[in-house]
C-alpha cells in the first residue's frame, strides 16, 4: 500500500485549489474538447464554402443578357419570287438572315450611340450571339406572313455582352480578345441604360439543349435532364422490384446455407465497388456483349440499377427487420401461409422505410458521373430532344452530372457558370428528393 | 409474325387462363369457394404462370441466342480470301447485316418484291441505292460474297423465327392446357404459385452474385486480351505512361498506382483527424441538441455527387492553392503552376470523406459498452483520458476498418481526380503538381475513339482489374475486421 500513498497530496493542501498537475490534466482535457470543436467546425466550414461558392457562382447562369431589336423582315432578301411558297422561304439559309439583324442593331446603334464607333453593319456580329440567325430562320419559317412587316425580336446577346453584364469580363480582360473590343462594350453600356439589351431570367438555360462549345450563351440543361429521367425510371421499375424480392427472400425465407453466405458476402462487397466498375460491366456486358446501343439512356439505367441495388437492398432488409415478429406469429396463427404473411402484413408494414431507401438509392444514381462517361453518355450528345417515349430510352442522350462534367471541361469560362448553374438544378433535385424521404420517414414510420 | 403480336398473344393466352382456371375450380367446387384447397385467386394464377413463364422464358432464350448463332455459322463461311484487304471479319459481318436488315426493310416497305430481291446481282442492280431509299446506308457497293452470305443470313433468321413463334405458341398453350386439366376442387394451387414466386425471390436475390460474376468476367476477358498485346511484365514494372493510338505506347501503370496512393494518402490525411475528432467530439461531449444538428450538417457532405466536388476542386480550391504557392502568389514561392495538382484533389477527396469516416467511427464508438467509461470515471480519469486510453483501444479495430473502407472509397473516386488532379503521369514526390490517377485513365481511355481492340483501349480493362482487386482486398478486410469488431460487445 506504500506504493498507492506515495503520491497522495500533503495534508493542507485542499480539493478546490488545483496542483500543477491537476491544472496539466485539466488543460489537456480542454485541448482535446477544442479539437474536437474544431473538428466539427471545419467540417461545416467546408460544408459552408462549397455551399457559398456553388451559389456564387452559379446563380449567374439562370440569368442571361438579352437583346430586344425589332427586325425588318425585307421580303426582297427572304422570299424573292414574293409568293410566299414555304418551300422558297426554307431555301433562304441562316446566312441569308445575318444581314438583317445586322442591319437592324446598326440602326439601333446610331440612333442611340452618336458619335456611332462601328464602321458598318458587319461590326455589330460581336454583339449577338451566333444562334440568332436561326431563331429569326425558325420564326420566318413558322410565320411567312409577316414578311416585309417588322418584328420585334428577343435575342441573346453573345457571351462576351452576358460576362460584361455579369461582370466576368473586363476592359482589361479583352485586350487581347478577338471576338469583342472596347467600342462594343461602350455600345453596351449606352443601350443598357435605353433598355436595349437587358439582364432577363433565363428558361432555356433549364429547358434548352447543349450547344457547340463557341455559344456558351444557348446552352441548356432540359435535354440532359429527360436523359436523367429516363434512366431515373428504368432505374425505379428495375431496382424497386428486384430489390425487395431479394431483400424478402434473404430476410424472410433464406435458410443458413453457403448460397446465403455467398450472396451477403457479395451484397456488401458490390456496395463498396468503385461506380467505375460499374461503368466497365456496363460497356462489356450491355454494349459489347448484348448488343445494346451506345449511350442510351436504357443502358445508363440499367448500369445505375445494378450500382444502387446493393443500397436498397441494405436499406429495405432494415425495414423488414424492424417489423415485430409478432406480426408474423399473428397472420400465421390465422392460417395464413409464411408467403401471405409476408406479402399481406409485412410488407405494408415494412413500405415506408422501403421507399425512404428507394429514394436515397435513386438520389445516389441520379448524381452519379463516372460509369455514365464510359458507356458514352457524354455531355455534348445532348443537343437534340428526343422525339418521343421510346426514343426517350433508346435514343442517345447523356445526363445531368455528364453534362455539367462537359461544360467544366470547355475552355470558356462562360461554360464554368453554366456548371456552376447546373449543379444548382442537380442539387435541387436531390435535396428535394431526401426531402421528400425525409417526410415519408416521418410521416409514416411507426415505432414498436 | 412480329415480336409484339407474339409476346401479345401469349399475354392474353394467360389472361385467359387466370379467367378459366379461376372457373374451372369455382365449378368444380359447385360455386362455394370455402370447397376450394386454395383462394380461386391461386387456381387462376396458377394456369396463368404456367401458361406464359415457360413461353416467354424459352423467347428470351432464343432472342439471344439465335443471332450468336446465326453470326457464327454465316461467319464461318465466309472464306477467308474474300475479306477485303484493311477490313477485318467482324467489319465483313456488320455490312452482312446491315445488308440483311436493308433488303427486310426494303420489302416490309414495298420499294422491292420478294421476287425483285431474288433477281438482283451483287454490283450492278444498284442494291445501294434500293437501300438508301429505305435509309439503310451503305459504306460501298455490295460486293457478291455480302449479298450471298446476307441472303443465307435472311433464310437463317426467318427459319429461326418461324421456328421460335411456333414453339413458344406451343409451350404457351401446351402450359395453359396442362394447368387447366389439372384444375380442380383439390388441387394444392396455392403450394405451385409461391413455389413460383419463391423461385422468382431466389431469382433477384441471386442477381448480386451474377452482378459480380458479370464484373469479374467482363474485366479478366479483357485483361487476358490485353496481355496477350502488350507483355504484362511492362505494364506492371513500366515507369512510363504514354498512350499514343497510333501504336508503339509505354503502358506502365506504375505513375498512375503512385498518383493515386498519393491522391488517397493526401485525403486520408485530411479525412481522419477531423473525422476521428468530430466522430468523438460529437459521440462523448456534444449536447443532444449540437448532436441533433451537427450530425445530419455533417453527412450532407456525403450526399453530395463527386461531380459538385471536382468542379469545387477544379474551379474553387485549385485557383486558391494556385493564389498562394504559384507565381506572384501570397508566399512569393513559385512551386504551383496550375490550378490542377495532387493536393487540390487530395483536399477535396479528404472533404468528401469527413463524413464517411465520422459516421462510421461515431458508431463503433457508440458501440463501445457505457460500463467500461464509467469504470474509468470511477478511477478518476477525465473525459479525454477516458477516450484516449479506454474508449479508443477498445474502438481500434472498428476504426481502422472505417479507415479501410475511406481508403477504398478513396482509391476508387473518379470525378474528383478527373478534375482536379490533372492529365499527365508522373513519378514526383511535390504534392503541388499535376498527376493522374488510375480512375482518371480508364475515363480517359474507354471515352476517345479508339478501337476497342487496340492495346490501348484495353489497358483501361487492365486497370480497371488492378482497382477492382485493390478495393476488394480493401473493403473485405474492413468488412471483416468491422464484423468481427461488432461481435466483441454484441
Amino acid at each position: 500500500m506504500t506504493d498507492a500513498t506515495a503520491n497522495t497530496p500533503k495534508h493542507g493542501t485542499s480539493l478546490y485549489t488545483e496542483s500543477p498537475r491537476v491544472k496539466k490534466r485539466n488543460a489537456a482535457e480542454r485541448r482535446f474538447q477544442i479539437y474536437g470543436i474544431a473538428a466539427v467546425a471545419t467540417g461545416l466550414v467546408f460544408l459552408i464554402v462549397l455551399l457559398t461558392s456553388i451559389l456564387s457562382n452559379g446563380v449567374g447562369a439562370f440569368q442571361q443578357t438579352f437583346v430586344n431589336v425589332p427586325i425588318y423582315l425585307d421580303a426582297a432578301k427572304l422570299d424573292k419570287k414574293g409568293e410566299r411558297n414555304i418551300e422558297d422561304i426554307k431555301k433562304v439559309s441562316t446566312f441569308g438572315y445575318q444581314p438583317l439583324i445586322d442591319d437592324a442593331l446598326f440602326a439601333i446603334v446610331e440612333e442611340n450611340v452618336s458619335p456611332n464607333p462601328l464602321a458598318k453593319p458587319k461590326d455589330t456580329k460581336a454583339l449577338i450571339s451566333a444562334s440568332a440567325v436561326a431563331q429569326l430562320r425558325d420564326y420566318v419559317i413558322a410565320h411567312p406572313e409577316k414578311i416585309g412587316e417588322t418584328v420585334d425580336f428577343r435575342l441573346l446577346g453573345s457571351s462576351r455582352v452576358d460576362g460584361y453584364i455579369k461582370g466576368r469580363v473586363t476592359r482589361e480582360s479583352i485586350a487581347r480578345d478577338k471576338n469583342i473590343n472596347a467600342e462594343h462594350l461602350d455600345i453596351v453600356d449606352v443601350l443598357r441604360e435605353k433598355g436595349v439589351v437587358k439582364r432577363e431570367f433565363n428558361m432555356a438555360f433549364i429547358t434548352g439543349a447543349d450547344a457547340s462549345e463557341s455559344r456558351p450563351e444557348q446552352a441548356g440543361m432540359g435535354v440532359s435532364m429527360l436523359g436523367s429521367l429516363f434512366m431515373m425510371i428504368v432505374v425505379l421499375v428495375l431496382s424497386l422490384p428486384i430489390g425487395v424480392a431479394a431483400s424478402i427472400y434473404l430476410e424472410e425465407f433464406a435458410p443458413q446455407n453457403k448460397w446465403t453466405d455467398l450472396i451477403e458476402v457479395n451484397i456488401s462487397n458490390l456496395a463498396a465497388v468503385p461506380s467505375i466498375v460499374f461503368g466497365i460491366l456496363g460497356l462489356a456486358v450491355f454494349i459489347q456483349f448484348a448488343g445494346l446501343p451506345q449511350s442510351a439512356p436504357l443502358v445508363g439505367g440499367l448500369v445505375l440499377t445494378l450500382m444502387t441495388l446493393p443500397t436498397i437492398i441494405i436499406s429495405t432488409r432494415a425495414a423488414l427487420k424492424a417489423v415485430p415478429p409478432s406480426i408474423r406469429d399473428a397472420a400465421l396463427g390465422l392460417g395464413a401461409s409464411k408467403m401471405q404473411s409476408v406479402f399481406h402484413h409485412v410488407l405494408p408494414l415494412a413500405m415506408p422505410g422501403i421507399l425512404t431507401g428507394t429514394i436515397i438509392g435513386l438520389a445516389q444514381a441520379l448524381g452519379e458521373t463516372a460509369p455514365l462517361l464510359l458507356i458514352g453518355m457524354v455531355g455534348y450528345i445532348a443537343s437534340n430532344y428526343p422525339t418521343g417515349p421510346l426514343a426517350g430510352f433508346m435514343d442517345p442522350n447523356s445526363a445531368m452530372p455528364a453534362q455539367i462534367y462537359e461544360w467544366a471541361k470547355r475552355a470558356d469560362p462562360a461554360y464554368y457558370e453554366r456548371a456552376w448553374g447546373g449543379i444548382i438544378i442537380l442539387l435541387l433535385f436531390l435535396i428535394t428528393m431526401n426531402i421528400i424521404a425525409i417526410i415519408l420517414r416521418r410521416r409514416f414510420e411507426r415505432r414498436w | 409474325m412480329p415480336l409484339l403480336w407474339l409476346i401479345l398473344i401469349v399475354l392474353v393466352l394467360g389472361a385467359a387462363g387466370y379467367v378459366a382456371g379461376r372457373q374451372r375450380a369455382m365449378s368444380s367446387a359447385g360455386g362455394d369457394p370455402r370447397h376450394l384447397h386454395s383462394l380461386p385467386v391461386y387456381y387462376g394464377s396458377n394456369v396463368a404462370l404456367f401458361a406464359t413463364v415457360p413461353a416467354l422464358l424459352v423467347l428470351v432464350v432464343w432472342l439471344i441466342a439465335q443471332p450468336m448463332y446465326i453470326d457464327r455459322t454465316v461467319a464461318g463461311e465466309i472464306p477467308a480470301a474474300d475479306i477485303p484487304q484493311g477490313s477485318t471479319l467482324g467489319l465483313v459481318m456488320s455490312d452482312v447485316r446491315r445488308v440483311a436488315e436493308g433488303l427486310d426493310l426494303a420489302i416490309s416497305q414495298g420499294v422491292m418484291t420478294a421476287e425483285e430481291e431474288g433477281a438482283l446481282v451483287a454490283g450492278e442492280s444498284g442494291i445501294r441505292e434500293k437501300l438508301a431509299q429505305v435509309g439503310v446506308a451503305l459504306g460501298s457497293d455490295v460486293s457478291p460474297i455480302t449479298l450471298a452470305s446476307a441472303r443465307h443470313y435472311r433464310d437463317m433468321t426467318a427459319t429461326g423465327n418461324l421456328v421460335r413463334d411456333v414453339l413458344v405458341l406451343l409451350l404457351a398453350v401446351g402450359g395453359f392446357g396442362y394447368a387447366f386439366s389439372k384444375t380442380n376442387r383439390d388441387f394444392r394451387a396455392r403450394n405451385t404459385v409461391e413455389h413460383a414466386i419463391k423461385l422468382s425471390l431466389i431469382l433477384s436475390a441471386s442477381i448480386a452474385i451474377l452482378t459480380t460474376v458479370g464484373i469479374v468476367l467482363s474485366l479478366v476477358f479483357n485483361t487476358v486480351e490485353f496481355f496477350r498485346l502488350y507483355p504484362a511484365a511492362e505494364f506492371f514494372l513500366g515507369t512510363t505512361w504514354s498512350p499514343s493510338f497510333g501504336g508503339g505506347s509505354s503502358l506502365g501503370v506504375l505513375p498512375l498506382l503512385w498518383g493515386t496512393l498519393y491522391i488517397s494518402f493526401i485525403a486520408l490525411a485530411v479525412a481522419v483527424p477531423i473525422g476521428l475528432f468530430a466522430a468523438i467530439y460529437l459521440s462523448e461531449y456534444a449536447s443532444p441538441k449540437v448532436r441533433a444538428f451537427a450530425k445530419p450538417l455533417l453527412e450532407v457532405l456525403a450526399g453530395i455527387p463527386t461531380i459538385v466536388y471536382g468542379l469545387f476542386a477544379l474551379l474553387t480550391v485549385g485557383p486558391l492553392l494556385v493564389s498562394a504557392f504559384g507565381d506572384g502568389g501570397l508566399f512569393g514561392v513559385n512551386w504551383m503552376s496550375g490550378a490542377s495538382s495532387v493536393s487540390t484533389a487530395g483536399l477535396v477527396m479528404g472533404i468528401m470523406l469527413i463524413p464517411f469516416v465520422s459516421s462510421l467511427s461515431d458508431d463503433i464508438i457508440n458501440a463501445v459498452p457505457q460500463a467500461m467509461r464509467d469504470g474509468s470515471f470511477g478511477l478518476g480519469a477525465t473525459k479525454s483520458e477516458t477516450v484516449k486510453q479506454v474508449v479508443m483501444p477498445a474502438a481500434l479495430p472498428g476504426i481502422v476498418g472505417a479507415i479501410l473502407l475511406a481508403a477504398s472509397r478513396a482509391i476508387g473516386e473518379t470525378m474528383i481526380v478527373v478534375l482536379g488532379a490533372g492529365a499527365a503521369a508522373r513519378l514526383s514526390m511535390n504534392p503541388l503538381e499535376a498527376m493522374t490517377t488510375v480512375t482518371a485513365k480508364i475515363v480517359s481511355q474507354l471515352t476517345g475513339d479508339a478501337d476497342f481492340a487496340s492495346p490501348e483501349a484495353l489497358v483501361a480493362f487492365a486497370l480497371g482489374m488492378s482497382l477492382f482487386v485493390m478495393t476488394l482486398c480493401l473493403n473485405v478486410l474492413a468488412l471483416y475486421i468491422v464484423r468481427k469488431y461488432r461481435e466483441q460487445y454484441d
